[in-house]
């Protein structure tokens, strides 16, 4: 029996800032993983990550684990913890634009 | 201080220019990611986790006060407010935007600086020992020389594509602060029979594979050191192994051939390159000696200085720890720490930076120095201008007397940026330091050397630690493996792994413990960690990390 299909989302970073990127349900790029889209399907995960990478404005697209969590999903590894917050030395990167979001 | 010439600012212009085309041409699509990316990387430009990072090459660990306060200007306009300085003497900005990166390397051609070959298979920005003219125990001033090298190695065409990444540190100095056994190729340089030429150690090295630097040839004079090196390089360019990037460095390479074949493979190489030579490395080098004169030293008492010191005790206690014996009467080399307890070691504020440029000008010659061990130097102060620097330095948040002490960390960026990371280097390094200051042991423990490393490559040298951390990823989790009796010295020694890893939460407490063996069975306070880990072996400290389990379960 074929091991279950951890499910997935695609991730990069944006050509121009360096950003931490994910794709999104309707193939546009996103900032927060959250938004982003979770695929169940592993050749569906294959096909979309393929199409995405030929997107010149993002570097080194890949599949990434996910768990589905009640906002949306959620990252299953510390590597992807950190990406979709930012250094834990100082209040820069991602957690930073939130935390201005939340102001708005 | 080296000043460029008209070909030296040609060429850093041209290549700004050409990177400057090249960042045009991936912005609107003309090259791929996997075209433009060696292309800059070339340039000293990473992708990492959050951002792009721009590596800058500090040659030899040198700069001065306007090459300092474009460092801070660079800091403010393009990226976050501040820098890290890192274990090659290097600076890293952690937040540029691509599109802003021509303009970086404009304002750093402005003061003679760039991030050329900082990254790639080709030869790194060469290192020195940061005392380099300044030092008491100096035979010669290793900066020439690296300059030299530095001329000799940018854009060599025949080392643009090596089988990785190339190293090369030198020391004119008897005790050895550069690391130089740890190094592909390090020079020690040393006068004999009233010649001064350099002994050439090769294959040393961290990451995956530590190895301890061999003597290649025991004396090579400076007129010949230049085609040596080139047939040294050259040797390896052709042996070293391409088919697995873990075995490429040349250390594998004289492991797996033997240090006599690769050292005649060398001299046979030698006698076909030195003719081509022809003695323009030596007027270049004369050219070059000349740039690096020693400043015109003062003669002043130094009674201010011996009136702080009798009297104020948080000056005495900066003093003690963060000064070095200078060559010339009534100076100082003082040590200024960017590792102030709780902070990320290595990164200074745009603030600090003019700080210190600023000090620079009005005490110490125009010089600032950059040590492997992230922390800044002034080479040459006078002794009655101490007071006043330690005061400029309080009130910028530098005053930290913990040189060479438990919480002066070599710690890399590890995964709070870097891609290559597996676990977190920094917040270990942080709490390392705030929990030995909240328990005021600092000073008690003396002279201590803890370095931490976020992957197996090493960066922070954990292996030559006396105490040496190694991040990984265990299962996805953050682990963390301890060596003890490392030693970066003349006297290289790879540290030896206490056993199991620890969690992220139990990596101080376990820090703690060793060191509490320590002061508990050192013979005298004189007895350093390190000698007492030589006289003593592991066992006490593995005991203290790993206790029976009976113990254990008696303490659950």
């Amino acid at each position: 029996m074929p091991r279950p299909f951890t499910p997935k989302a695609i991730t990069a970073n944006a050509l121009l800032e360096g950003d931490v990127i994910y794709l999104d349900h309707s193939g546009q790029w996103v900032r927060d993983l959250r938004q982003a889209r979770a695929f169940t399907e592993a050749e569906v995960a294959e096909a979309a990550l393929a199409e995405a990478a030929k997107d010149g404005m993002v570097v080194g697209a890949y599949l990434t684990d996910v768990k589905l969590g009640e906002h949306g999903p959620e990252p299953t590894h510390f590597r992807e913890e950190f990406r979709r917050t930012g250094p834990s030395n100082y209040f820069h990167g991602k957690q930073e634009s939130k935390e201005a979001e939340a102001h708005v | 201080m080296y000043k460029y010439n008209d070909f030296d600012e040609a060429f850093v212009r041209a290549r700004v220019a050409q990177f400057s085309a090249q960042v045009a041409r991936r912005i609107d699509g003309s090259l791929t990611e996997e075209e433009f990316r060696p292309l800059r990387l070339m340039n000293g430009l990473y992708l990492q986790l959050h951002a792009y990072m721009l590596r800058v090459a500090i040659p030899y660990g040198t700069l001065n006060s306007g090459q300092m306060d474009q460092l801070a200007h660079i800091a403010e306009t393009y990226d976050r407010g501040y820098g890290h300085f890192t274990t090659r003497q290097n600076i890293q900005y952690n937040w540029p935007k691509l599109p802003d990166v021509p303009a970086i390397l404009s304002d750093l051609a402005d003061v003679e600086m760039h991030a050329i070959q900082t990254s790639g298979n080709t030869i790194r920005n060469v290192t020195a020992d940061h005392f380099a003219g300044a030092s008491a125990d100096e035979v010669a001033d290793p900066r020439p020389v690296a300059e030299l090298v530095r001329q000799w190695s940018t854009d060599h065409p025949e080392f643009q594509f090596l089988p990785r990444k190339f190293k090369i540190a030198v020391s004119g100095a008897k005790a050895d602060r550069a690391v130089i056994k740890a190094h592909d190729i390090g020079l020690y340089l040393r006068e004999q029979d009233g010649e001064i030429g350099a002994q050439i150690i090769v294959g040393g090295g961290l990451g995956r594979t530590p190895m301890v630097g061999k003597v290649l040839k025991d004396f090579v004079s400076l007129a010949d050191l230049l085609p040596y090196l080139e047939a040294t390089v050259s040797v390896w360019n052709l042996l070293g192994r391409r088919d697995n990037k873990y075995k490429a460095r040349i250390k594998i390479t004289v492991h797996e051939h033997g240090i006599e074949d690769i050292r005649a493979r060398v001299e046979a190489r030698f006698t076909q390159v030195k003719p081509l030579f022809g003695g323009i490395d030596m007027a270049m080098l004369e050219e070059i000696k000349a740039a690096f004169a020693p400043p015109a030293f003062r003669e002043a008492a130094t009674e201010a200085y011996d009136r702080a010191y009798a009297t104020d005790p948080v000056f005495r206690a900066w003093a003690d720890t963060n000064l070095s014996a200078h060559k010339a009467p009534g100076y100082a080399i003082a040590t200024v720490s960017i590792k102030t307890p709780g902070q990320t070691p290595g990164d200074a504020s745009a603030d600090q930076m003019r700080v210190l440029a600023q000090l620079a000008r009005d005490y110490g010659h125009d010089e600032l120095r950059i040590s492997h061990e992230q922390n800044v130097i002034l080479p040459h102060v006078h002794k009655s201008d101490l007071p006043a620097i330690h005061a400029a330095l309080k009130e910028a948040g530098l005053a930290a007397a913990n040189i060479g002490l438990v919480s002066d960390i070599i710690a890399c960026p590890g995964m709070d940026y870097c891609a290559l990371a597996t676990a977190r280097s920094i917040p270990v390094a942080q709490g390392i330091a705030t929990r030995f200051d909240e328990l005021k042991l600092e000073h008690e423990i003396g002279p201590l050397k803890i370095k931490i490393s976020g992957c197996i490559n090493a960066c922070g040298h954990h292996h030559v630690g006396h105490i040496g951390i190694l991040g990984l990823d265990r299962a996805g989790v953050e682990n963390y493996q301890i060596t003890l009796g490392g030693d970066g010295t003349e006297d290289m020694v790879i540290g030896e792994r206490t056993g199991p890893g620890f969690a992220y939460d139990e990596i101080i407490p376990a820090i703690e413990r060793i060191l509490a063996t320590y002061l508990e069975l050192r013979e005298a306070p004189e007895e350093t960690f390190l000698m007492a880990y030589r006289r003593l072996g592991m066992a006490p400290f593995k005991d203290a990390l790993y206790p029976p389990k009976e113990e254990k379960a008696n303490a659950a």
